[in-house]
């Protein structure tokens, strides 16, 4: 089988590839050839016109909760997959925050055997220490071995700087991150940010600075053990002023930014609407406008969705009650292209490297390539594409979005990987 | 207001007054153990009036008090508008009391069922009388009143409108045309 | 003029007409309450039905009340005797009470916000007897009510809040109400009880209890929670009586005429010593009067909306 992606716009910045009216002809799943004006030779290829689309390398949201084990009605690896291809994605980390936690080989090899024969590829994060409960390490080796690609407690810090100073050394053997959900404990417990907001709407609010202590532990750590450390959904200010400091004195450090973080501030909590909880919260302006700084001068390397899947019934309970978290997969692309590449806050380069080439050095992933030779792991672009979000379109099996009926420009509208292709919201295989 | 006809002045509207305080008092064989009270808004005036006219007639002042009906209506659920409540001013004891209840036109009397309500709520009088100025028919409960000052036959789609000084500034028993809903 | 709104969930945005009108309303009330049948048909025939999610005695017996003096149908719906203990969502249970054709609905609830999810959920008025740390604004009313009767205006008072202003819903429903009545209000508490964005809200801050007392008309004091919780937020019970407790000796140094009012159940030799709980300046007993009619003239107000 043999496709032809025709009169398109070829994006890699590792590249530097930057050219338009290219065509890419794939075959049995690699890319055959790459050039002008390609002919088809045979009658067994498919056209596909891409005429003012661009194709990059394959996406990658390093930062989702695939629920499966453990809460199978809310999503699995199979659904977080399929809304990962809609969304644009051909990979995703998977954070380790299920039942049981990814904290043994076998874990990582049932995620890894559940997501086999699919177009995305999953990289299961495992977790830091063992529950997830921050007191034993967990057994990162044989962990890595299996599949894992970094290690988080994600949903809390890893609990006592010690064990992460542990986790830090431990993972130096090996050169994997560890990707902190920054947040103090002795300070959590709100369900919004602290801020008038907060005070108006009588809600239990989280502090920026739960988030702050936590980043300038970890940047200290980090930089005393030589370890690398990931930043999780910034979110403060000062979080984004301490990484760009700490990147400055050279110290392993990276970060990633939701698109919601970017977005809205925590005035969308007025309506008491549960999704608009998450943890972090949503932040002020001055937190949002910093992040978008970090965002072009680099100090974010990232943008991940934080997909976060809860069924209807628990986000339609109080808003105290309700648990945090929204999903994003098929969101994320889109609220980047609208809040920033058409507000020119970042270039479709600089987007390219944040969803696509940085995450996966993150991870240390190889980055696909667009050449000859190599395997066809592609999203598609239309950044010009006005659309409405429906969730109830989504091929997630959650529902729990704020921006449902918000209109956007910009959309991935396919992704090719693995011999297969996801087109006019069709798995097919070429 | 569309005025069709003034039907009765300043002088005709006292001398009816005159002749109910004569009334009451010829009833009642004097004004023992009568107490007046009017109701809101110129029933209030009138019930003053009254009382003024007894004194002059029989040397003596009549307890006044004033009631407020609209936490008694029945019509919360049909009108459009909210009423507007006030106060209601009744500071000495009904009970085993003559009460001279006064109020400006009769007409469907559903008010006058929300006061004798009201009134059962203040104590148990002896009696109540019901004093009107204009009574002008078309009756929806078995209502009639004792004193009536005018029968002013009217069809539906005009009104009486009384006015008195203290509230409207003048004196005066108006027919006019209906307000379209 | 009618209110502006069919349900009362709180006095943040309340317009100025409206809290008049809930107030001038609540002085018919309060003559009613004085009549030998303290009962009027208004309500004749409406169904409200008490929805507490948190006990709380005071505040339920005051709209129970409230609710049977107009005539209207009471039903409670408390967690205790309820189907919540065996785990039914708000939802269901929600909807369960508007399938049984009730008008109006007031609800108490330990969760902010609980109120306004009520209002898409059903179509009753709601009239909202706290939420979580949020507003409790038929306190707020009665607070402003008993005020008014006493000194005759709102406008240019000076009154200050005393006590745990960041875990208290009163306070947040008087700030909203009496500024927009257009009172200068101050709050006063040890610090860590005072929200960071509170003086965003055009609220001055009092750390010292003698200069509250000696710069204000009215002194509103909260109930101080002893419970461990709330215990956190101060060293002990001793200090707080010491720095912060109101005392007839405090009251006579600084000024004579004071207001003092108090939501209760006051804790007494903590945050009002006993002789001020019983003396002069206080009209604690008052605002529970007045709390039966403020909640009359909001049903009142709501109920007979079309």
């Amino acid at each position: 089988m043999k496709l032809l992606l025709k009169n398109t716009r070829v994006l890699n910045p590792v590249q530097n590839l930057n050219e338009k009216n290219l065509d890419i002809l794939i075959e049995n799943g690699i890319i055959a050839e790459v050039g002008k004006n390609l002919q088809q030779d045979s009658s067994d290829v498919k056209v596909i016109d891409l005429t003012g689309k661009i194709i990059t390398p394959g996406f990658i949201d390093i930062h989702v909760h695939l629920r499966e084990p453990g809460r199978e009605d809310e999503e699995t690896v199979e659904t977080g997959c399929n809304a990962a291809a809609n969304g644009g994605f051909t990979a995703v980390a998977c954070m380790p925050n299920t039942e049981p936690a990814i904290d043994s080989a076998e874990v990582v090899e049932f995620i890894k055997k559940q997501s086999a024969n699919h177009l995305v590829d999953v990289y299961p994060v495992a977790a830091a220490s063992l529950g997830r409960k921050g007191e034993v390490l967990s057994p990162m080796a044989e962990l890595k071995d299996s599949g894992a690609v970094a290690f988080s407690d994600d949903g809390v810090a890893i609990k006592s700087a010690s064990l992460l100073k542990r986790a830090l050394e431990y993972s130096l053997m090996f050169d994997l991150p560890i990707i902190e959900h920054c947040e103090d404990d002795s300070l959590a417990g709100g369900v919004m940010n602290e801020s008038f907001n907060s005070t108006l709407l009588g809600l239990p609010a989280i502090p920026n600075v739960a988030e702050d202590l936590i980043v300038m532990r970890d940047i200290l750590l980090a930089e005393y053990t030589g370890g690398k450390v990931h930043i999780a959904h910034i979110s403060s200010a000062n979080a984004v002023n301490m990484v760009r400091e700490a990147k400055k004195k050279g110290i392993r450090i990276t970060a990633e930014v939701t698109p919601h973080h970017f977005t809205l501030t925590d005035d969308a909590v007025k309506t008491y609407d549960t999704n608009t909880k998450m943890n972090p919260p949503l932040r002020t302006r001055k937190d949002v406008d910093a992040i978008i700084e970090g965002l072009k001068d680099g100090t974010i390397d990232c943008i991940a969705s934080d997909h976060a899947p809860h069924s209807i019934e628990e986000k339609e309970m109080e808003f105290e009650y309700a648990p945090n978290g929204i999903i994003g997969l098929e969101t994320s692309i889109g609220l980047a292209f609208t809040e920033l590449l058409h507000k020119k806050i970042l270039s479709l380069e600089e987007l390219v490297l944040k969803y696509a080439i940085n995450p996966r050095k993150v991870l240390n992933i190889n980055i696909p390539l667009i050449q000859k030779g190599f395997k066809a792991e592609l999203t598609i672009l239309d950044p010009d594409l006005v659309w409405t979000v429906d969730k109830t379109k989504f091929l997630s099996k959650s529902r729990n979005t704020p921006f449902d009926k918000r209109l956007l420009t910009g959309k991935a509208i396919g992704v090719i990987n693995n011999c297969k292709m996801f087109f006019d919201g069709k798995f097919t295989s070429i | 207001m569309n005025i069709k006809a003034k039907l009765v002045d300043k002088e005709g509207l006292d001398r009816i007054l005159t002749r109910i305080a004569h009334e009451i008092l010829e009833k009642n064989k004097g004004s023992k153990n009568l107490v007046l009270i009017g109701m809101r808004t110129r029933g209030e005036f009138l019930a003053k009036r009254l009382q003024q006219k007894i004194k002059d007639i029989d040397g003596v002042e009549l307890p006044l008090g004033v009631l407020d009906v609209t936490l008694y209506r029945d019509d919360f659920r049909t009108r459009l508008k909210q009423p507007q409540v006030s106060v209601s001013d009744i500071t000495f004891d009904i009970n085993e009391k003559d009460v001279i209840l006064v109020d400006d036109v009769l007409y469907t009397g559903r008010t006058v069922r929300s006061a004798l309500n009201a009134l059962m709520d203040f104590g148990r009088p002896s009696s109540i009388q019901l004093c009107i100025l204009v009574d002008r028919g078309h009756r929806e409960l078995p209502i009639r009143a004792d004193y009536v000052g005018k029968n002013i036959p009217t069809s539906l789609n005009e009104e009486i409108k009384l006015k008195v000084e203290e509230y409207d500034g003048e004196d005066a028993i108006y027919l006019v045309e209906a307000e379209k809903k | 003029m009618p209110l502006s709104s069919r349900h009362l969930l709180g006095l943040q945005g309340v317009p100025k007409e409206d809290i008049q009108l809930i107030l001038d309303t609540a002085i018919t009330f309060r003559e009613v309450l004085e009549r030998p049948i303290k009962r009027v048909p208004t309500l004749q025939g409406k169904t409200i039905v008490n929805l507490f999610y948190e006990s709380s005695t005071r505040t339920r017996i005051s709209f129970e009340l409230a609710e049977k003096r107009l005539s209207a149908d009471a039903i409670n719906f408390a967690v205790s005797t309820s189907s919540v203990n065996k785990g039914e969502s708000l939802k269901d249970t929600v909807r369960n009470i508007e399938a049984m054709k009730v008008d109006m609905v007031v609800i108490r609830h330990a969760a902010a916000g609980t109120p306004l999810m009520l209002t898409k959920l059903c179509d009753a008025n709601i009239i909202n007897a706290g939420d979580g740390i949020h507003e409790h604004p038929t306190q707020a009313l009665l607070d402003m009510y008993s005020i008014r009767e006493k000194i005759g205006r709102l406008e240019g008072l000076k009154v200050c809040i005393v006590g745990d202003i960041a875990h208290s819903r009163v306070a947040l429903s008087n700030i909203f109400g009496l500024k927009t009545m257009g009172a200068k209000v101050s709050v006063c508490g040890p610090s860590t009880m005072i929200p960071k964005y509170i003086q965003d809200l055009g609220v001055d801050v009092i750390y010292n209890i003698d200069e509250a007392i000696q710069e204000n008309d009215v002194l509103n004091v909260l109930r101080i929670q002893l419970e461990r919780k709330a215990r956190e937020y101060f060293p002990s019970i001793r200090e707080y009586i010491k720095y912060f407790g109101i005392t007839s000796e405090r009251l006579e140094k600084n000024k004579k005429d004071i207001l003092i009012l108090h939501p209760g159940p006051i804790n007494r030799g903590v945050e009002l010593s006993s002789d001020v709980a019983d003396g002069p300046y206080q009209i604690i007993l008052q605002q529970v009067t007045n709390g039966v009619a403020v909640r009359m003239a909001v049903l009142y107000l709501l109920g007979t909306l079309n």
